[in-house]
């Protein structure tokens, strides 16, 4: 550092009765409590007050686009939700609508509602997550283990259908890996029941709680302009009074049939982007219920062979079912030549995959937009001239998720 | 009755282990207090309920590498946590906890001053020294964020702490701490008295002490550790010491000044005669208190930024203390 020696030598040049500032250059992570994993940002600060912010991205680069290129179409699955790991059906449901579109297939009703549960319920355990730590950024401990206890519930219920609580790797290009157990339209109606109580439990303790109000209301304000400039998407975007949401405007995985609304803001600061996530919890409940409503027994899985695998009783007779079982397991299904984008809204913004088939089994070229990275653009206008703990509350309450930033 | 030196040596010896004993504690029962309100269980695997989880902690920090920042100011870097840890115990000193000759024949306090009130302060403020050194001294930006923001912290609170106590040296008419306690034992509590004063003098006393949601110089979120960013081993451990001793000396400050200090209630008398004259249990239940209050509000609240508490200290505590102060002087000078 050595400030002051700096500073006391440049004092001689200054005019008698003004002092020299210097701006100090702060070094935030990548190794830093709140930075929400790897993110390094180069900071000035002025006093305690921001003069300028670069983020440095690229500490959690990983490879995954070009490792999906040497991977077959259905194994990309694998790939994908270890991008958003707080999200991680969103990334699987993103995939496997473009590549469903670029091989045009047909998934079946029920695997289409069930995707929509497991994704609108990974909202919401990302919406927890979100709050929970963006809380404890402000030095409030206790509400992150209320939230991780509710997220507990949703990853059980993950567990039920995929095995696993985290990479769940269950949609299939074409539709689900299995079918739903029995008892998960039960444990989910009972969560559903039960969180709206918790909804109330949390905004007792923090929508109006002084303190938070003065950390966020009128913190971090990225005004509507400045948000579509920066390509700003998501819960982020509509707390700056841009009402977009891909789940409306351009529908997929049947979300037109569901009766919901977008929540939204003007005022554009921290606490707006807080209360739009909180409020999409409940959206994100009434779409799960309406789901679990329509889910009528059924296939999960698109019929077409060359898509996927048979059941197993027909390999037992059917040589047919032996070769297509043969070629999708040895080299995958070849999509046409062609490109494709869908874009869809995971739980921090514009998610869609943009893959280019060259004809073969392999994406030729895959190329994600994620959310995470293109809102981190937005840290710049919402803290320069802000406070040092302002740029705390600024990072969490724009969400990122480190892996989604890097990919 | 004056104690011998080697008497008032030997009192302050033992004053000294029991708060250093009493850190070692509180962080376990905070520990174990913020679990539960966290729907957690805290540490409860170092013996039953967790009681050896101390002694663990105190191995750990001391056999634990010392790590000396090579550009630090090296003496004052190793000053720093002495300075933090000798004011924080010394303060306690003061503050009487029980009557006279009531410790085995020896008076439960180590000095009686006649300017004790001004000495507990004193003593409580030369705290910021060791940790605004400590910050400096350590040469790193992260540490000297810290150090600036508690400096400017314990400028703004000194003003509300000070002026709380005001009216309250009006009335009793003494700086001495145990005349304000007889005096509350012959009127009524100070805080019937004075119950504004000690809503301010209550929050300064949190902010001074670096509890949330004045936790600024510390703020992990933000600034890592603060000013204790640079240290590790027995040197952070005797910042820790430092600041759970302060929270103690708060607690027993407070109570002292403002709820009858080492009394109990009287009523009790007519149940058990002469309980309200117990010494120590009074106090100590009464630092309870506003030891559980500490621990129950940084479980609940999140962190003021800096410039709010800025403004709140000098908009809100001070105004306030200073408005009790002249009403309680108005009033005693034309009504009373």
């Amino acid at each position: 550092m050595n400030n002051h020696k700096t500073a006391n030598a440049g004092s001689a040049t200054t005019p008698r009765g003004e002092f020299e500032t210097k701006h100090m250059r702060i070094n935030v992570g990548p190794q830093h409590p709140s930075t929400h994993g790897v993110l390094r940002l180069v900071v000035d600060l002025d006093g305690e007050r921001i003069a300028r912010i670069v983020p440095q991205v690229g500490y959690l680069h990983t490879g995954f686009e070009k490792t999906m290129e040497n991977r077959t179409y259905q194994q990309c699955v694998t790939y994908s939700n270890r991008m958003d790991y707080v999200h991680g059906f969103g990334h699987d449901l993103a995939y496997v609508l473009s590549a469903e579109k670029l091989i045009d297939a047909k998934v079946p009703a029920r695997a289409q509602q069930i995707r929509v549960i497991l994704t609108e319920l990974n909202r919401i355990a990302s919406h927890l997550v979100f709050i929970g730590t963006g809380i404890l950024d402000m030095g409030a401990l206790t509400l992150l283990f209320y939230t991780f206890r509710e997220r507990e519930t949703i990853l059980d219920l993950f567990e039920m259908v995929s095995g696993v609580r985290m990479n769940y790797g269950y949609f299939r290009v074409g539709g689900l890996y299995r079918d739903i157990p029995e008892e998960f339209v039960a444990a989910t109606r009972k969560f559903i029941a039960e969180f709206p109580r918790m909804l109330q439990q949390y905004a007792t303790m923090f929508a109006k709680n002084d303190i938070f109000l003065s950390r966020t209301q009128g913190v971090g304000v990225i005004s509507k302009e400045q948000a579509l400039e920066h390509g700003l998407t998501g819960p982020s975007l509509r707390a700056s009074g841009v009402p977009l949401d891909f789940r409306k405007a351009q529908p997929y995985s049947g979300y037109e049939q569901y009766d919901f609304e977008v929540p939204a803001s003007k005022q554009g600061d921290a606490y707006a982007r807080f209360m739009v996530r909180f409020e999409e919890m409940s959206e994100s409940l009434r779409i799960i219920e309406q789901a679990l409503d329509r889910l009528e027994p059924g296939p999960v899985k698109d019929p077409d062979r060359r898509i996927s695998l048979p059941p197993r009783s027909e390999l037992e007779n059917s040589m047919e079912a032996v070769i297509f079982h043969f070629k999708l397991v040895t080299e995958g299904f070849h999509p046409p030549r062609g490109e494709v984008y869908v874009p869809t809204e995971s739980a921090r913004g514009e998610l869609g995959y943009y893959l280019i088939s060259d004809g073969g089994s392999m994406p030729y070229r895959v190329k994600v937009r994620v959310p995470s990275l293109i809102n981190l653009q937005s840290l710049e206008p919402a803290c320069v001239g802000g406070l040092f703990a302002d740029m705390v509350v600024n990072i969490a309450s724009l969400d990122p998720v480190l892996g989604d930033v890097d990919k | 009755m004056i104690d011998s030196l080697l008497i008032t040596f030997l009192k302050a010896l033992l004053l000294v282990l029991v708060l250093l004993g009493a850190f070692a504690y509180m962080t376990l029962i905070e520990r174990r207090l913020l679990g539960r309100m966290q729907h957690r269980f805290g540490p409860n695997r170092v013996g039953p309920f967790g009681l050896l989880q101390p002694i663990a902690d105190a191995i750990k920090s001391v056999f634990k590498e010392d790590i000396v920042v090579s550009a630090a100011d090296k003496f004052v870097y190793f000053l720093a946590p002495f300075i933090s840890i000798t004011f924080a115990l010394s303060a306690f000193g003061a503050i009487p906890a029980g009557p006279a000759g009531s410790f085995f024949g020896f008076n439960p306090w180590i000095v009686d001053l006649d300017i004790g009130l001004l000495y507990v302060f004193a003593a409580t403020s030369m705290g910021v020294y060791g940790v605004f050194l400590a910050g400096w001294a350590s040469n790193s930006k992260y540490s000297l964020l810290g150090s600036l923001r508690s400096s400017a912290q314990m400028i703004s609170y000194e003003m509300g702490l000070g002026l709380s106590v005001l009216g309250l040296i009006m009335i009793t008419g003494t700086l001495n701490l145990r005349e304000i306690v007889d005096y509350q034992s012959g009127a009524y509590l100070l805080i019937l008295l004075q119950p504004v004063a000690f809503v301010t003098f209550l929050i300064s006393a949190i902010a001074e002490v670096n509890r949330t949601p004045f936790d600024l110089p510390e703020a992990e979120q933000e600034i890592v550790a603060g000013y204790l960013t640079e240290y590790s081993s027995i040197k952070w451990a005797l910042f820790q010491m430092a600041e759970y001793v302060n929270m103690m000396t708060g607690a027993a400050f407070i109570s002292t000044l403002f709820l009858g200090g080492w009394r109990g209630p009287r009523f009790l008398d007519a149940v058990v005669p002469g309980i309200s004259e117990w010494p120590f249990i009074w106090l100590i239940l009464k630092m309870a208190i506003f030891m559980f209050l500490f621990i129950w509000l940084r479980a609940t609240l999140p962190r003021l930024r800096y410039d709010q508490l800025m403004r709140f200290g000098w908009i809100w505590l001070f105004e306030l203390a200073m408005l009790s102060a002249i009403v309680t002087g108005a009033v005693i000078a034309f009504v009373l």
